[in-house]
């Protein structure tokens, strides 16, 4: 996620929002926020509700058995169509963010069907 | 008249059995940070490959001369802890890292992201339809947290 912040221009030069999930609390999140010097917009799933709603639930994934989410991106456009997915196979290969900006701009290129 | 031959310290193997744990414990801390040798962490491989060449140069120092080098029970022992340091390591990487659930379930490309309602930081609820008014993509970020 630090890749991502350091490119946060390049994404809102494309009109384009980041937001990250996870079951961590508010309160956690605006920690790491702090420590990280983090600024695109956290979202707080305690109970996994959404994580579980795209499929990407880990059941008891976290460390004390928690149920927390495998590491998924999805680009979501204006009309709430899913239009580009990274559902990694390893939790240590992370997207880098020149994926999803080339898989945008792939997109823009594309004449859109209606 | 006997003749007193000091036998020399094998280095290969002290620092191969170094440079084995500098390869298993060098990935969180530093090569993490790197998406070049995170996705794979092939830097730490090279460096067991190192280890491993010196600690066989070790082990055949200590066996085929010992009349000249030392190392043939600390030989061993560095072997095979380094083979099981070695083995942590790929277990970690190759198996627990992977040992994630496939996600057959997920929105695919094409289909509708499911409409949500989550809290934000400062305990606001912020709706998908929200964060997609006024912006071309939405791009949905989900991390394992921290807990």
């Amino acid at each position: 996620m630090r890749s991502f912040e350091r490119r946060l221009a390049e994404f809102r030069a494309r009109d384009t929002e980041i937001v990250g999930i996870s079951v961590d609390s508010g309160e956690e999140s605006r920690k790491l926020c702090q420590s990280q010097g983090y600024t695109f917009t956290f979202l707080s799933d305690p109970r996994a509700e959404t994580i579980r709603a795209y499929g990407v639930l880990h059941e008891h994934g976290g460390e004390r058995g928690q149920d927390i989410a495998r590491p998924a991106e999805f680009l979501v456009d204006r009309e709430g169509t899913v239009r580009w997915v990274n559902l990694t196979e390893s939790i240590l290969a992370r997207l880098r963010p020149d994926m999803i900006l080339r898989a945008m701009d792939g997109l823009d290129a594309e004449p859109r069907s209606r | 008249m006997e003749t007193v031959t000091r036998r020399s310290r094998n280095w290969p193997l002290w620092v191969g059995f170094a440079t084995a744990l500098l390869a298993a414990f060098s990935y969180v801390p530093f090569f993490v940070k790197f998406p070049v040798t995170r996705d794979f962490p092939w830097a730490n491989l090279v460096l067991f490959l190192a280890a491993g060449c010196l600690l066989a140069i070790g082990l055949y120092r200590a066996f085929a001369q010992p009349e000249r080098y030392r190392g043939k029970i600390s030989g061993v022992i560095f072997g095979v802890l380094s083979l099981a340091v070695f083995g942590l390591f790929c277990f970690g990487v190759f198996w627990l890292a992977r040992n994630i659930p496939r996600a057959e379930t997920a929105p695919r490309v094409g289909q509708r992201a499911p409409e949500f309602t989550l809290t934000g930081l400062d305990g606001n609820s912020v709706t998908l339809s929200q964060l997609r008014q006024g912006n071309r993509f939405v791009v949905l970020i989900f991390y394992r947290g921290y807990w």
